[in-house]
């Protein structure tokens, strides 16, 4: 048995050319930018050697700072709606009827592409035509918000189509681990008087903390990558006020050319990807993992 | 993670018998539940319903009268002035093209190796999984600055083949985690049987194991489709040539072109996510297990 299947040849054969392509446009290309950052290299000419220069320039790059900073408002922002979107799956995982045909139409926005979000809602936010101001003066607002142009409320309105892409996705992950929690227990709960919101905050969550965790840090490190939402509708703008890491690193780059300076700016990226990971896993497994 | 996804939900209905002794106001509480659940969805459609609406209409009607309104004499003509003028017709067909070859690379790619790790055996299996896994974890633009470079200094910047490679690269983790899933839970019976009659392990792989995993395979295909045809950044940052582009690339270059010509943007919007909108409509159910099992991509 041993023999057959453990033959080195068939098994370099399979593995090699998947792993030849992660390797070389997944795992090589980081350690690149963390190089490249040492850099100054407008993307054509020659690469010259600074040293740390443009590491120095980012940890005190303001810009950087506050791009960061917006990219963990929108993790913050997305870890709290988690709560919205478990309570709507403990709805809907507890015999509803429809629930089925809910969670499909709830999961329609998450299909289509981010520029399709994106260019959509630049018409529903636009100040003058747009569905939402022409509904808000049809109920009598006088002066409805510029919306995407204020750059004090651009950060807010952008994560409106946000939870409206991701919402779905979250509730069909959350409703299918409750539809995994066993049923005996529910109803061993049940007779001994529990009422849904007891069961639900004693049996049912405690059951799907892994899977909360998960998503947890999905939410927060998803925030972080955060693009092509932002690129399309306001393109970090008005005047970086929603600059997130991911579009300050490609305006650096494809933009102004500053190949070197983007490279440390992706590298500071995937850096503070790393650190969140871990430190949420850390925070959280604190807590005993229950498994079924 | 995956094993959520091979539950099916059919359970709901089993559990019908509780509610025959509904008092009034649980009755009240049922009907508030369902109109917030009713208004969500609601929510999540009618901006669908609204882009469809304005790319039927003309820009007099989009900026002097209610937004809500029905078109008063729809304009297909928008949809056909998207299909020319904004060489949509082009970038569709790219897109098929990129979507169809990138998914078929993935999903054998990913077979091989998912069959390799769960049914061979060797002592480096474990951290060349973990290698793969840790692969969804790398944000995609901490690779770009590199990966363009690389590719021009192979000649493929402005090349489709640049794009087909980023996009398995890039689905391998997420599938192979999906298909490890579910090559755990298949029974090593049949190959060890195989194995005595002195079956080759490509014969094992292709006439046994890989059929076994068709279900599985829909699932992966599906999701890798979705992925595939909405990319963006890959598309906008290494191609520049018009005949390449996508359809979401060149979707976003022509609203950027067409900015006040509400009806054709509406109509190529609309172009866009036909295609999604039908799979979704044909294959909900095996999407939205697909998603489930992908949960750990965002």
């Amino acid at each position: 048995m041993k023999g057959v299947m453990s033959n080195k040849f068939v098994i370099t054969l399979y593995v090699l050319p998947a792993l030849i392509l992660i390797l070389l446009l997944i795992y090589i290309p980081i350690v690149l930018t963390g190089y490249y950052g040492l850099m100054d290299w407008n993307g054509i000419g020659k690469m010259k050697f600074i040293g740390l220069e443009n590491y120095i320039e980012l940890v005190q790059d303001k810009k950087f700072w506050q791009s960061t900073w917006h990219s963990l408002l929108l993790g913050i922002f997305s870890t709290v709606s988690l709560v919205g979107y478990l309570v709507l799956s403990l709805i809907l995982a507890s015999k509803i009827k429809g629930a089925n045909f809910l969670r499909k139409i709830y999961l329609i926005p998450m299909l289509l592409s981010s520029v399709a979000i994106g260019q959509l809602w630049a018409k529903i936010f636009d100040p003058t035509n747009g569905m939402i101001n022409r509904l808000l003066v049809m109920l009598g607002v006088d002066n409805p918000p510029l919306w995407l142009a204020d750059s004090n409320i651009v950060l807010y309105a952008l994560f409106i189509p946000i939870v409206w892409q991701y919402a779905g996705f979250y509730i069909i992950i959350f409703y299918a681990a409750l539809k995994n929690v066993p049923e005996e227990l529910i109803e061993a709960a049940k007779i001994d008087g529990a009422n849904p919101i007891q069961i639900a905050y004693k049996i049912k969550i405690p059951l799907i903390s892994g899977v909360i965790k998960v998503m947890v840090i999905l939410a927060i490190v998803g925030s972080l990558k955060y693009f092509d939402l932002i690129f399309v509708l306001t393109g970090g703008g008005p005047n970086g006020a929603s600059e997130v890491m991911a579009s300050y690193m490609y305006r650096e780059a494809f933009s102004k050319y500053n190949f070197g300076y983007g490279s440390a700016i992706g590298f500071g990226l995937l850096v503070i990807c790393l650190i969140m990971t871990w430190l949420i896993q850390k925070l959280l497994t604190s807590k005993e993992d229950v498994q079924f | 993670m995956s094993k959520i996804a091979y539950e099916t939900e059919t359970n709901a209905t089993l559990l019908a018998p509780y509610k025959s002794s509904k008092t009034l106001g649980t009755r009240i509480g049922y009907g508030i539940l369902y109109f917030i659940l009713g208004v969500i969805a609601i929510v999540q459609v009618y901006p669908l319903v609204w882009l469809f609406l304005f790319s039927l209409k003309t820009n007099q009607e989009v900026f002097g009268m209610s937004p809500f309104a029905f078109p008063q004499d729809p304009q297909w003509g928008n949809y056909v002035k998207a299909w020319t003028a904004g060489h949509i017709d082009v970038y569709f067909f790219n897109s098929v093209i990129y979507t169809v070859v990138a998914v078929l690379i993935t999903v054998i790619l990913a077979s091989f190796v998912t069959f390799a790790i769960t049914r061979m055996y060797w002592k480096l299996s474990g951290l060349v999984l973990g290698l793969f896994m840790a692969g969804y974890m790398i944000p995609l633009h901490s690779t770009l600055i590199p990966l363009f470079n690389i590719f021009k200094s192979v000649n493929l910047i402005d090349n489709p083949i640049s794009i087909i490679l980023s996009y398995v690269a890039f689905n391998l983790p997420i599938t192979i985690m999906i298909l490890t899933g579910f090559y755990r839970t298949i029974p090593r019976e049949i190959e060890e049987a195989a194995v005595m009659d002195g079956c080759s392990v490509h014969r094992i792989f292709f006439q046994i194991t890989l059929p076994m995993t068709v279900p599985v395979l829909s699932t992966t295909v599906i999701i890798n489709m979705i992925y595939n045809w909405n990319e963006f950044v890959f598309v906008n940052t290494f191609l520049s040539s018009d005949k390449w582009k996508t359809i979401t690339v060149g979707v976003n270059n022509f609203v950027g072109q067409y900015l006040t010509d509400w009806g054709a943007i509406g109509a190529t919007l609309m172009i866009s996510i036909i295609p999604v909108l039908i799979a979704y409509f044909l294959l909900s159910d095996r999407i939205v297990e697909g998603i489930a099992a992908g949960s750990v991509k965002g």
